[in-house]
């Protein structure tokens, strides 16, 4: 046995295991808790990250583009004197960001960027037959765009491909149209129109865009949307997604243009997010609190049930310190062992939602799995609250009169 | 008052007095200017009686409580002084306690009771110190019972375990509060015969509190106290 709290850890041990039943019904207090806060966390991070997947499924994390047109004065005004005025806004043209092709190479090298991909859109219409649909026209280089959306994995008829004269398209607008992988459309933007190939069907989880997106090359949309070698924005995708707001910033302090973050443009759903963060944490704290009353109420009565042994232990020579160390011990060890069951059985409530509760495709909702760092720190703070729960029970009883304990 | 001359003092107690709930309406004075000395392998009985301070001078001499004032020297250390830290040391290094209830610790065995203190100093048991407790309870007619818990034993057993646990740091002085006062007639005198016997084999010094007429006169010396002053300190 090690000498390291050798003596306080066995007296600690001993005393719990003699406390049978009320040792165990807080260890399990302790798992209920853990359990709680462990599967509260996994379920919300589980639905955010299922929440912003499907936001940023067809989302670029930034997008730079030129600045908006703005109404000058025609003259300053002179110094001392107001003047009143109402400025209309101006229309924004569809206008190409300046020197892109420069600034692609110089984004790429950002370590914080993980692809960057040149844009052009705007608004046309997709005909065949009779139909005729009002699409949102992105011509793009497949590569690139790929590395920003993702788009290959969304495809879910055909190959995606993008040479001259083929296109991609959303599954609800190929329904719309009555065409498939293969088939032909026509895509006019004003006067100029473009017969292309459908070469797949994109799924972009948002039912929409699904019905509106037509993803061209990059020079098909720069000629039907008549801006020859221009490239309306530039999509950006980080590596941490949640970095992307500083980041947005820091460029804007850098580069003369119009650059937005997905926070920015998803404010509503940054809100939801942050207010179902606070929510779980005040749960989590709420759980915790709880946990912390019912360890220290179990060593309170456990002090008032040992007064005599620590009498004795007292008066054989155990010091305030050992004593305050033993019921330390004895709420640490409940808090680990709670912890540890409550892990386990957080796993077995995640189990239960992934094989229990499916959405009406029969698929699961979300996917929802307990991290190791979460469980390891979610175990960490149980059973520091576990310790700091003891504090006051073993306070009390490092201050008890030996002379006194021991008369009763 | 029995001094002897020449014989290295063990406790040396000088106008000790104690006062509870100094200050208040209730206060009371327990111990009034008292003055005692034992020395080493001496076997005293301290006797008086019901509220006449015996257990009070016993904690005090045991460093379970403090005196309001006065002098009191352990194997010529003064005490009076000494913080909390100072005394718990002293009392783990210096004394053994033998209490009338037994005040064995419930959760563990006899033989973990009695290498308990070694384990709070050290934070484990060596094995000479196994052994040393094994032979100690082997000494007091326990060696069928080592890995019994204190409620599978009898009051004389528990006894003999209590007194086994006050030896294993081989201190100077054990102190024995009534530590007859719950057996029977056979018990009583088996438990005092061990201790006795540890007293003649290992010249440790026992200040024992008793009632027990009988019990005190197989002591070395009689200190009788009355009103929290000492009224007969005498040979027997």
């Amino acid at each position: 046995m090690s000498s390291l709290l050798g003596f306080e850890l066995r007296v600690a041990l001993r005393f719990l295991r003699e406390g049978r039943m009320q040792t165990l019904l807080i260890i399990v207090g302790v798992a209920a808790g853990v359990a709680v806060i462990a599967y509260i966390s996994a379920l919300i991070s589980g639905l955010q990250s299922s929440t912003l997947t499907k936001t940023l499924g067809a989302q670029a994390h930034i997008t730079i583009r030129s600045p908006d047109d703005l109404v000058k004065p025609a003259a300053l005004e002179a110094t001392g004197s107001t003047t009143l005025t109402e400025t209309q806004p101006r229309a924004q043209r569809l206008r190409s960001v300046a020197n892109w092709q420069a600034l692609v190479p110089l984004l790429e090298s950002m370590p914080a960027i993980a692809g960057v991909s040149p844009t052009v859109s705007g608004a046309g219409l997709a005909l065949r037959g009779e139909a005729t649909q009002a699409i949102a026209l992105t011509g793009v280089e497949l590569d690139r765009y790929d590395r920003v959306v993702g788009l290959r994995s969304k495809v879910i008829s055909g190959t995606a491909r993008l040479s001259p004269g083929e296109s991609i398209i959303g599954r609800e607008l190929a329904v719309d149209l009555g065409v498939r992988a293969g088939d032909r459309l026509t895509i006019q933007t004003g006067t100029i129109s473009e017969s292309v190939r459908v070469t797949a069907l994109v799924d972009l989880g948002v039912r929409e865009l699904n019905r509106r997106t037509v993803i061209v090359p990059l020079r098909s949309a720069q000629n039907l949307l008549g801006l020859p070698g221009g490239a309306t924005s530039l999509d950006i995708t980080v590596r941490d997604v949640w970095s992307a707001q500083l980041l947005a910033q820091d460029m804007r302090r850098q580069f003369p243009y119009k650059i937005e973050s997905w926070q920015e443009s998803n404010a509503q759903l940054v809100s939801a997010l942050n207010a179902q963060s606070v929510s779980t944490a005040l749960i989590r704290g709420v759980v915790l609190v709880v946990v912390v009353l019912g360890i220290a109420s179990v060593l309170v009565v456990s002090v008032v049930q040992k007064r005599r042994e620590i009498g004795i232990l007292r008066a054989m020579g155990a010091t305030r310190g050992q004593i305050l160390r033993i019921f330390l011990l004895q709420g640490a060890v409940v808090g680990a062992l709670g912890s540890l069951l409550g892990i386990l059985l957080a796993v077995a409530m995640i189990w239960l939602f992934t094989a229990f509760v499916r959405g009406s495709d029969g698929l699961p909702l979300f996917n929802i799995g307990l991290q190791l760092a979460t469980a390891i720190q979610v175990a960490s703070i149980a059973t520091v609250c576990g310790v700091l729960a003891a504090i006051a029970p073993a306070r009390r009883a490092a201050a008890m009169d030996p002379a006194q304990a021991i008369r009763i | 008052m029995n001094q002897a001359t020449g014989s290295q003092a063990l406790i040396e107690i000088s106008e000790v007095r104690k006062t509870y709930n100094a200050g208040l309406p209730n206060e009371a004075e327990i111990l009034h200017g008292l003055t005692l000395r034992v020395d080493r392998g001496e076997f005293v009985a301290l006797i008086g009686p019901s509220g006449s301070g015996k257990s009070t001078l016993l904690n005090i001499v045991g460093l379970l409580e403090r005196m309001t004032s006065g002098s009191y020297r352990l194997q010529g250390e003064e005490m009076n002084g000494l913080d909390d830290a100072e005394l718990t040391l002293r009392r783990r290094t210096k004394l053994g306690f033998v209490f009338q209830f037994h005040h064995l610790l419930p959760a563990f065995t006899a033989l973990e009771n009695v290498t308990m203190p070694a384990l709070m100093s050290e934070g484990r048991v060596s094995d000479k110190q196994l052994e040393h407790a094994r032979e100690l309870l082997a000494a007091v007619g326990l060696e069928n019972a080592m890995d019994k818990r204190p409620a599978e034993l009898s009051g004389g057993m528990q006894q003999r375990v209590a007194i086994a646990r006050a030896l294993v740091q081989q201190p100077p002085l054990v102190l024995a509060d009534e530590p007859t006062g719950n057996l029977d007639t056979a018990s009583s005198d088996e438990v005092f015969a061990q201790m006795r016997r540890m007293h003649a084999e290992r010249g440790i010094s026992f200040v024992v509190v008793t009632h027990d007429p009988r019990l005190a006169a197989r002591c070395d010396r009689l200190v009788e106290l009355i009103d929290g002053r000492i009224a007969r300190d005498e040979g027997t």
